[in-house]
């Protein structure tokens, strides 16, 4: 990274204020009048042709009070960079990039909708996320979290849907006639959405028609906005789990894996060998889910109701796995700061292995059906197609943009979770259209099947079972003794928890659990049975103590089923996170979705719709 | 007596008209699956082939207001999406039920902030709350049994 600190010094050294590596990360402090120079130079002769985030970072108490930072990404050489940007909070504003990476204009919006920093040159500075008549920046560390205002309700008279994009639209349709061959042609306006049976959860499309061509479109977002980032903000770091999981809620163990790799990079710590294998065969089993569904409901639009049906059926028995492990089947809140909750249960190992052999089966149904079915290759084979350039420059990451030929991949990138000790293959497309990006998942979960196999045969064996004949206490009968103050022996005898929370006792605590006591809560026997588990215990239960990792800031991306899935939290020491950021991987397809629809026919939205797999929950957060 | 032993025979029933008609409505409930979040995977699970919401004739779904006698609200309503919540419910005819599916339809879950609306009884009336975030499939068919049982028993308007 000095190289580039070194040029950057030399070309630009006056706008560059600081340059330093921060938990291995590069990180350069930059002059808000030079960031677009700087912004292009590195683009141009650094090659930093990936802008994967743009966020903002609120300091009430600090001046300047803003802190706005892009994070770059090399495709040539896998490097990475932090810039930030200080913003004063007197006149906020920052020079537009969107010139340089097409992927900015939203991140911009975004930025300038949830914490009220503009940008110069910007072509459309909307509000994105929250509606128009709101009022303030929610993200700003001033604006209560509670703080409501709504647009229907008892005391409201005006209930219209219609917003001010759609109503200008209608107006300028008169204005929109052109002349082609004599013949007078006026464009006809189609609002799609937000609730709507293609547009899987809630977005809002208005297309621009000429006949059945689409020349333009708008897209409208946030419609499931639900404060992710202000609710991390204010509880604790574990609290912050089950939040996680309702972002791409078709595969949450991936979020759940995300968010705490990004704390642990904080505190500067590792999870046993076991606990990392445990999380990468849980997000691969995500992973298969999330490709079904995404198939499947892409399927079902096109009018193939039976693949649907099919992959509903090997969905259920991923849900069934997932259940066995943790106890629910949707939203899972699996993972924790420093490990897993529970341990596999018995003979796991054997029920996964014969549920991936029925979902094999599923998919050799499913190709049959499909892959050479004249009706729907000729829906989806060169539609919505998309250029290898164009796609990085809007951010696309995952199966979307290795459908386009990229074969970038965080697994094999940036290693997580021992992947980098599994022999697996990145497929990748060519074309760039909606037939390739169906090939690429069907084959994805393939990969995912081979990479649970060998995760299996690698993972370090389970617990050690000593025989504690006569010595089992049930754990709820254990506490009530703690309770009490009868301890005596109870750090020799071993707790008998629900299977699902088969990593609080100790027979399993050190296999998912770090050694490390700051994030780990001790195993039931050592709490109830010894006085330094219960400091132990309390130290991190109680509001004001908890996990408090040092002040500072880490990045960490993980390949969600849809791409890169990055959470970057900033700590300032407490116990609950200064700022947490999703990159939310289908943000940048839907930006990207004007340009994937443009010039095609009405039609062929549906099947481009389905091909992204927007999720609203990891999409609005 | 009456018409029973009139026709003779076992091949009629005799009935009330409201139990007739609320036999009838019972089954044939056409949902509007107004699908926002989450529990639209559940959602998924509960109608596809596995627990098969057909069986209590509530399967077929009708993106048309106009066309669906039951709303099912599956999944967080928010500030922005709550105008079209309420559009979508104005549209359907009568008679017409709505189902509130998943704890932040019921009551905001654990969403409590400015974005999210409290439940959304706060906008339009609700006939039957399922509560779990997400609600099992079993739940979701134990709420629909809930509403064939209050549709059977209400006074029917025809």
């Amino acid at each position: 990274m000095m190289h580039i600190f070194r040029d950057l010094q030399k070309e630009l050294g006056d706008f560059v204020y600081d340059a330093y590596t921060h938990h291995g990360d590069a990180v350069a402090i930059i002059d808000r009048k030079a960031i677009h120079e700087v912004c292009s130079y590195l683009r141009q002769q650094k090659n930093f042709d990936f802008l994967f985030d743009l966020t903002c970072v609120d300091y009430p108490d600090r001046t300047p009070r803003f802190e706005v930072v892009y994070q770059l990404h090399s495709f040539a050489t896998g490097e990475r960079l932090r810039l930030k940007v200080p913003v004063d909070e007197r006149d906020p504003q920052v020079i537009s990039v969107s010139d340089i990476w097409d992927i900015a204009n939203w991140y911009e919006r975004e930025v300038w909708d949830m914490f009220g920093v503009r940008f110069k040159g910007h072509p459309d500075l909307r509000r994105l996320l929250m509606y128009d008549e709101f009022k303030g920046h929610p993200l700003r560390k001033d604006y209560p979290i509670t703080r409501r205002q709504p647009l229907v309700g008892p005391d409201k008279t005006n209930n219209s849907v219609i917003s001010p994009t759609l109503e200008q639209s209608r107006q300028a349709m008169d204005e929109y006639v052109t002349e082609e061959n004599g013949l007078k042609v006026k464009h006809m306006f189609l609002n799609v959405g937000p609730s709507h049976p293609a547009m899987h959860g809630v977005v809002r499309i208005v297309v621009e028609l000429d006949g059945e061509k689409v020349v333009g479109s708008d897209l409208g977002i946030g419609y499931l906005h639900r404060s992710f980032e202000k609710h991390s903000e204010s509880i604790y770091y574990n609290g912050v789990f089950p939040y996680t999981d309702r972002l791409n809620y078709v595969s949450p163990l991936i979020n759940n894996v995300g968010y705490a790799l990004a704390v642990e990079k904080l505190l500067g710590i590792e999870t046993t060998e076991r606990c990392k294998f445990i999380r990468m065969i849980m997000c691969e089993i995500s992973r298969i889910a999330d490709h079904l569904t995404c198939i499947g409901a892409m399927a079902m639009e096109l009018g193939a109701m039976t693949a649907f049906l099919y992959f509903m059926e090997a969905r259920e028995a991923m849900y069934q796995l997932i259940e066995e492990v943790t106890g629910a089947r949707v939203t899972i809140s699996y993972v924790r700061v420093g490990g897993v909750k529970s341990e596999f249960p018995d003979n796991f190992e054997k029920r996964v292995r014969l549920q991936l052999k029925s979902v094999e089966e599923q998919i050799d149904q499913v190709h049959r059906l499909l892959t050479r079915n004249r009706i729907f290759v000729d829906r989806v084979r060169d539609v919505a197609v998309i250029s290898l350039d164009d796609a990085i420059s809007y951010g696309f990451t995952g199966p979307m943009l290795r459908a386009c030929g990229s074969d970038y991949d965080v697994r094999k990138q940036f290693s997580y979770c021992n992947y980098d000790q599994i022999d697996f293959e990145v497929p990748v497309g060519e074309n760039g259209d909606v037939f390739d990006r169906y090939l690429v998942r069907m084959e994805e979960i393939e990969q995912s099947i081979r990479i649970i196999d060998q995760a299996f045969e690698k993972m370090p064996a389970g617990a050690i079972m000593v025989d504690f004949e006569g010595q089992e206490i049930p754990a709820d009968k254990m506490a009530d003794l703690g309770k009490f103050g009868q301890t005596s022996g109870l750090l020799n005898q071993v707790a008998v928890t629900d299977p699902t929370l088969l990593g609080s006792n100790a027979a399993f605590h050190s296999q998912v659990y770090t050694a490390d006591k700051r994030v780990a809560l001790p195993a039931k026997e050592k709490t109830y049975g010894s006085i330094e588990g219960l400091i132990n215990h309390f130290m991190l239960i109680m509001e004001g103590y908890g996990i408090r990792p040092p002040g500072g800031e880490a990045y960490v991306p993980v390949e969600g089923a849809n791409g890169e899935l990055g959470f970057y939290v900033v700590s300032d020491g407490s116990d609950k996170a200064y700022r947490v950021r999703c990159r939310p991987p289908c943000f940048s397809f839907v930006a990207g979705f004007s340009k994937l629809i443009q010039g095609g026919q009405l039609a062929d939205i549906v099947p481009a719709f389905g091909s992204i797999n927007m999720i609203a929950g990891e999409l609005d957060r | 007596m009456g018409l029973r032993g009139l026709f003779g025979g076992d091949n009629v029933v005799t009935t009330k008209l409201d139990d007739a008609i609320g036999w009838a409505r019972k089954f044939s409930l056409f949902p509007y699956p107004f699908v926002t979040a989450c529990c639209g995977m559940e959602y998924m699970s509960a109608s596809s082939s596995h627990y098969d919401l057909d069986r209590l004739g509530a399967a077929f779904p009708r993106f048309s207001p106009r066309q669906a006698d039951m709303l099912m609200c599956v999944g967080t309503v928010s500030q922005k999406i709550a105008p079209v919540l309420r559009r979508v419910y104005d549209q359907m005819c009568e008679p017409k039920y709505v189902v509130a599916f998943g704890v932040c339809t019921c009551t905001g879950g654990f969403y409590n902030d400015y974005s999210t609306v409290m439940g959304i009884d706060t906008i339009l009336p609700v006939d039957v709350y399922i509560p779990g975030c997400p609600p099992r499939p079993e739940t979701v068919i134990q709420g629909l049994m809930l509403l064939q049982d209050k549709i059977q028993k209400q006074k029917q308007e025809y």
